[in-house]
């Protein structure tokens, strides 16, 4: 949440020369016109400071002992995050949150790629199935967790009827309850890989392919060599937004485990809100969070400069 | 396209009967769930806990719900719930469009100093965990007394929509011709005159997507209201997990049916908008 900019600083002249110039148009004095993009951005400004105090305030909280029963907190300078980090629990909130998103991302990717190569085709399934892909996406992650938490139970549950389990399999104990909140996960996001990859597959120019079926190639020398190098900028999108929201997992997994059983699922975000929001220990859940900040920053950042290498190769500027 | 060059090419092939059956096993582990959901609204509290695909189905559960009777277990007003949904909802998107349509034009439009910074900032606020301002404002909001109400969920839900609404909106305007705008300015417009006839109504159909999308995303937002808001100015999707509850008998079909309320606006609004959902569910990041 800072303003660190990705793309080259803005040019120094604001203004296009254009015919907005020439003399027919209406006499605006030159400051006015190069004032009105910022005017017309005032609001939005004003409103992003408002979201970027918060925030700042927030930093603040973790080097402070501030806490419910400590309303009048004082500078503590680094021992929060020196006891933050020294704690078991959190590195394995640590442990449990990388798990997660790893996980859930390389699935998500790896299933949402195939459903849009396999909706590419233009069969009749395919088309009518294209329409009902983005269901699950819709419904709140929170509601998702509800119907999955009502369809696990080991009673009454429908899954372990439908999949003969018997009322022993227990999908939310502490072994089991990582892979069923992946998931569910999985159910809710892979569609948005799909609908992204099948989008990027859409948009593909046709030439290549044509003309590399003339020579003989085969599907699966087409995929890797042509059609995987091209759709790389659109995976990577995919893949950008659904590892920043894996990491930052909260919703469905707190509806389905709330971290548990003990801390099997207990992910950094469900660290904070215990910390912060159930104890009331401001300081400690805020000194979560900015270290969640940071790993999601530093991802952001890593995963958006290989982005920005794969859109220029996939423009042809490297090959 | 290269779609004739993926398996299956001809009708009937191994390949193309192996790619169909996949896709029919996504979309069963896809749907079930949504259609099981719809099966358990309509049974009785006697068949609630079956498991059985063949009962007597009934509307009751949705009167229930709705009328906020025989809710012992868990006393969730959900009809109300659902109305504080819809003004949250509403005021969120209606704010973020007055103020992020001029915003989005300036962006789109113009490469002024600091216009690259606002915008990468707005979409971060995407990626930031919530809960980094949710603890300050939860102490903020109790310190100026908006814990709770509409206006205070109103305001923290522009986190969510204001920036999806500029970052869809300004490729929008990207991708709109300039000249259109000049002719406009040519033939005696002022600038804000060309904007409001001519740039505007050209974009309306990316306005409306932006619009429906943004207000999904405030619709499903769980964190806000469930920190953020009591009885006053809660959501359903903080409602919906109160039907849960806790020890004791569980409603499972007052949970189905108040879960099926939840889910058709941005259901309904999904597939209205469907061709609009790519550049908008990746904030322009990719353009289709």
């Amino acid at each position: 949440m800072t303003t660190q900019s990705v793309r080259p600083p803005a040019q120094a002249d604001p203004e296009i020369p254009s015919r907005a110039d020439s003399p027919a148009a209406p006499e605006v004095p030159r400051w006015r016109r190069k004032l009105r993009p910022y005017l017309l951005s005032v609001p939005a400004v004003l409103i992003v400071i408002g979201i970027l105090y918060p925030f700042v305030i927030g930093a603040y909280y973790s080097v402070l002992n501030y806490a419910a029963v400590n309303p009048n907190p004082v500078f503590i300078g680094l021992r929060n995050f020196v006891s933050v980090l020294g704690d078991v629990e959190f590195w394995s909130s640590v442990r449990v949150t990388a798990t997660f998103a790893v996980v859930a991302t390389v699935v998500e990717t790896l299933v949402g790629v195939g459903i849009a190569l396999l909706l590419n085709r233009s069969s009749l399934i395919g088309r009518i199935f294209e329409k009902v892909l983005i269901l699950p996406l819709m419904i709140a992650p929170v509601i998702a967790g509800v119907i999955w938490k009502l369809m696990f139970n080991p009673q009454f549950g429908v899954l372990n009827h439908v999949l003969g389990l018997g009322s022993t399999f227990d999908w939310l104990s502490s072994h089991n309850a990582m892979w069923s909140v992946i998931l569910v996960d999985l159910w809710i996001f892979t569609p948005f890989v799909a609908i992204l990859v099948l989008a990027g597959i859409r948009s593909l120019p046709k030439e290549p392919f044509e003309a590399s079926a003339v020579d003989g190639a085969s599907w699966f020398y087409m995929f890797r060599k042509l059609m995987l190098p091209m759709l790389w900028p659109y995976i990577l999108v995919a893949v950008i937004f659904r590892f920043m929201d894996n990491l930052k997992v909260f919703d469905a997994v707190y509806v389905l485990t709330a971290g548990g059983p003990g801390i099997a699922t207990r992910t950094l975000q469900i660290g904070a809100f215990e910390d912060s929001i159930i104890n009331l220990d401001y300081s400690r859940g805020s000194t979560y969070m900015f270290l969640l900040w940071v790993i999601v920053f530093i991802t952001a950042r890593l995963l958006v400069s290989v982005l920005g290498k794969a859109q220029r190769r996939a423009a042809g500027a490297e090959s | 396209m290269a779609k004739e060059l993926l398996p299956g090419q001809r009708r009937f092939t191994p390949a193309s009967v192996g790619a169909d059956l996949a896709l029919i096993g996504w979309f069963v582990f896809s749907l079930f769930p949504i259609v099981w959901m719809f099966l358990l609204a309509l049974k009785t509290p006697a068949a609630q806990t079956t498991t059985y695909f063949e009962f007597s189905p009934t509307l009751e559960n949705f009167g229930t719900v709705l009328s906020h009777r025989g809710t012992d277990l868990t006393s969730v007003d959900f009809k109300s719930a659902l109305i504080t949904s819809l003004i949250n909802c509403g005021g969120a998107v209606l704010v973020s469009l007055v103020i992020g349509i001029p915003a989005a034009y300036a962006a789109g439009r113009w490469q002024y100093k600091g216009s690259n910074d606002l915008m990468f900032t707005m979409l971060s606020f995407r990626f930031a965990p919530e809960l980094m301002v949710i603890v300050p404002l939860f102490v903020i909001y109790n310190q100026i007394g908006l814990f709770d109400t509409k206006l205070g969920m109103v305001w923290v839900l522009q986190l969510v929509t204001m920036p999806l609404v500029v970052w869809i909106l300004r490729s929008y305007f990207q991708d709109l011709p300039e000249d259109l705008e000049q002719a406009a300015l040519l033939d005696g417009y002022t600038r804000r005159r060309a904007f409001v006839m001519i740039a505007l109504p050209l974009v309306r159909p990316g306005i409306a997507a932006a619009a429906l999308l943004a207000f999904i995303f405030a619709w499903n937002n769980y964190v806000f209201p469930l920190i953020l808001a009591d009885n006053n100015a809660s959501t359903v999707t903080v409602a919906i997990t109160k039907f849960l509850g806790g020890g004791g008998q569980a409603y499972y079909n007052l949970t189905a049916a108040a879960a099926v309320i939840a889910a058709l606006p941005p259901l309904i609004l999904a597939l209205t908008i469907q061709r609009y959902l790519v550049r908008g569910l990746s904030f322009g990041a990719v353009k289709s």
